[in-house]
């Protein structure tokens, strides 16, 4: 019964903050903390009550092959959690970064949208639906990327809207040859019914969505969008795009149809494994020749995503472990970097690494924190960037191809070069560059220190006692082929 | 099999305004062009040669074999209002641009790069 919660909160929270709000945003901000802080109770107990179980809920009683089910298995369960944490730093750190750009009660009830909109993806069990709530997310993206009502934001929020309609249209097509082919648009029963269809319509239907969600999770040769939207977005948006937007849109996306409903087609995996090395390369290089801060983290998720489809490609128990622990682990971090972008943004006023300096004595927390983050993200234990890298990295060597574990290597050096650069240029420069006092307030630096000491706390997700309870539910229901079936109807 | 083929061409018609034309309005009219593409298609997956609409009448006898499949255009009404909105931001978004740059023309709105 908990299911439609998840949408039914942020939504109507979103409704009240338009009837309800003034001139100032007070309101505004008690409320959606109030909703987001529920948000992440009823996520972490929806994951820690579930037991490898799959809640099923039928809206208006409608049966399963006929009506539209919400579904959330332990992976959907897990990528709410994530949604709802991420959401709830990010939220704390608005507050006075929003009241520093542009304080309205527009910007929470937009947030709320954006939150609703994942939160649908990652729980609906229907096709349609789920392109609904992908429609609704990405509304509240383009708004929010444009928040700031600057030209560049403009510029990049038109770009994001035109290749966000194009992935739509190519979505939509697959979701019309699905239906032509299969007759329903419950996942589970697509998968079904798919499972004694010729092989062919699989690859057709398949080929389109990895167009059409590829698109969304900016994947290397769809992935132009990223880097402008993701670097123009308000901070804490730029977080939520790259910290959970591309995942809940994208990758969750590409896992639910290609694994649970396609069965896990060998040649799609292939195709993953070559994107995502290319991805992981292409990326970094990219990364390295900017001087950008937020453009700079935007390439490096392009690079990050590049792993888990990497992970996820080579099909294997650890490849899978590896791409789940690495997407929860780029969430944080990257989250993280972008708050310390917006921090130094609220600070010196520009985002070009050559303009900062004398951050460690300016702003010791965002410095601290920053390092924290750049050693996570570039896989220097004992963080968690570190762990799931290896283990993608072992993956790969076990799945016999060596040279994608070289390749992934040389790209975690690449991560590591260029947040070198971050370090050296940005945070230990020997500029030195005037700084006013305590522009940074304490939500801002609590968002930080959050996400600093969940990075070294989730890498004891990896320690067996802990592993078994936490991600191998998860990689048990994206390794099941018919498992997702059977759950959704109850057999 | 000749309907499915001019749908495609106009979605292919849509995709190709939006990757060459250079304003801004031109752009959005490509993206409505290839939605309607999209929503013609789904319609006709759900249309059969001679059948009759998925209405229940009092007194006329059908049988829901004569009826053309209601479900697709459920989800093209759906798929409509989807797509105004969308146009709607982007005309939102383009006099905002005309506002800034003064031009609908995308090769001299190019503040942002590599």
């Amino acid at each position: 019964m908990i299911l439609p919660f998840f949408i039914i909160i942020p939504l109507l929270t979103a409704f009240i903050i338009t009837l309800i709000a003034g001139e100032r945003d007070n309101w505004a901000v008690i409320l959606s903390i109030i909703a987001v802080i529920s948000l992440v109770a009823l996520s972490v107990f929806c994951f820690v009550t579930l037991n490898g179980r799959t809640i099923v809920y039928e809206m208006s009683n409608w049966k399963a092959p006929i009506g539209i089910i919400l579904a959330v298995d332990a992976l959907s369960a897990f990528m709410l959690m994530i949604v709802a944490v991420i959401a709830l730093t990010s939220l704390m750190f608005s507050v006075h970064y929003i009241r520093h750009l542009a304080p309205s009660w527009k910007y929470y009830a937009l947030f709320m949208l954006l939150v609703t909109g994942m939160n649908g993806v990652i729980a609906t069990g229907d096709l349609f639906n789920m392109f609904v709530f992908v429609e609704i997310t990405l509304f509240a993206a383009y708004s929010l990327v444009a928040y700031g009502c600057k030209a560049e934001e403009f510029e990049a929020s038109f770009k994001y809207a035109i290749m966000g309609s194009i992935s739509s249209t190519l979505v939509l097509v697959g979701i019309g040859i699905t239906y032509a082919a299969t007759s329903t648009l419950t996942l589970a029963k697509i998968a079904e019914v798919l499972q004694q269809k010729d092989p062919m319509v699989t690859l057709w239907i398949g080929g389109i969505f990895l167009a059409g969600f590829g698109l969304k999770a900016a994947i290397m040769p769809f992935h132009a969008w990223l880097p402008d939207a993701h670097s123009s977005a308000p901070a804490p948006i730029s977080a939520m795009l790259s910290g959970v937007l591309i995942k809940a849109l994208g990758v969750y996306v590409l896992i639910r149809l290609f694994f649970n409903v396609f069965g896990g087609i060998t040649i799609f995996n292939e195709v993953f494994v070559i994107l995502g090395t290319i991805s992981i390369l292409v990326g970094g290089f990219l990364a390295m020749g900017q001087w950008d801060f937020k453009r700079l983290l935007a390439y490096s998720s392009i690079s990050q995503i590049g792993y888990i489809i990497l992970g996820l490609g080579l099909g294997t128990w650890l490849g899978v472990l590896g791409a789940v622990f690495h997407l929860v682990n780029h969430a944080i971090f990257k989250s993280l970097l972008f708050y310390n972008a917006g921090s130094l943004e609220t600070a010196f006023g520009t985002r070009d690494l050559r303009k900062m300096g004398n951050v460690a004595k300016a702003l010791p927390i965002t410095s601290f924190t920053s390092m924290i983050a750049s050693l996570s993200i570039s896989g220097v234990p004992p963080f968690n960037g570190f762990f799931s890298k290896l283990i993608i990295i072992i993956a790969a060597i076990q799945a016999g191809r060596p040279v994608y574990a070289f390749l992934a290597a040389v790209g975690s050096l690449i991560t590591l070069a260029y947040y070198m650069k971050v370090q050296r240029f940005g945070f230990h420069s020997r500029n030195i560059v005037p700084v006013e006092k305590d522009v940074i307030s304490f939500g801002m630096n609590s968002a930080m220190i959050i996400l600093a000491v969940l990075c070294l706390a989730t890498s004891v997700l990896i320690i067996p006692g802990i592993r078994e309870v936490t991600l191998d539910p998860i990689v048990a229901v994206i390794m099941n082929k018919t498992g997702y079936i059977s759950q959704i109807f109850g057999r | 099999m000749t309907v499915y083929l001019l749908c495609f061409t106009l979605l292919l018609v849509g995709i190709y305004g939006i990757i060459t034309k250079r304003d801004l309005v031109r752009i959005i009219i490509s993206s409505g062009i290839m939605g309607y593409a999209v929503n013609l298609l789904i319609v006709l997956f759900g249309y059969k040669n001679g059948s009759i609409y998925a209405i229940f009448i009092k007194d006329t006898p059908v049988s829901p074999q004569m009826m053309v499949d209601p479900l697709p255009q459920a989800l093209v009404l759906t798929s409509i209002v989807i797509e105004l909105g969308t146009t709607a931001m982007l005309v939102a978004l383009a006099v905002r641009l005309f506002e800034k740059y003064q031009t609908f023309d995308i090769t001299k709105i190019r503040r942002l790069s590599g």
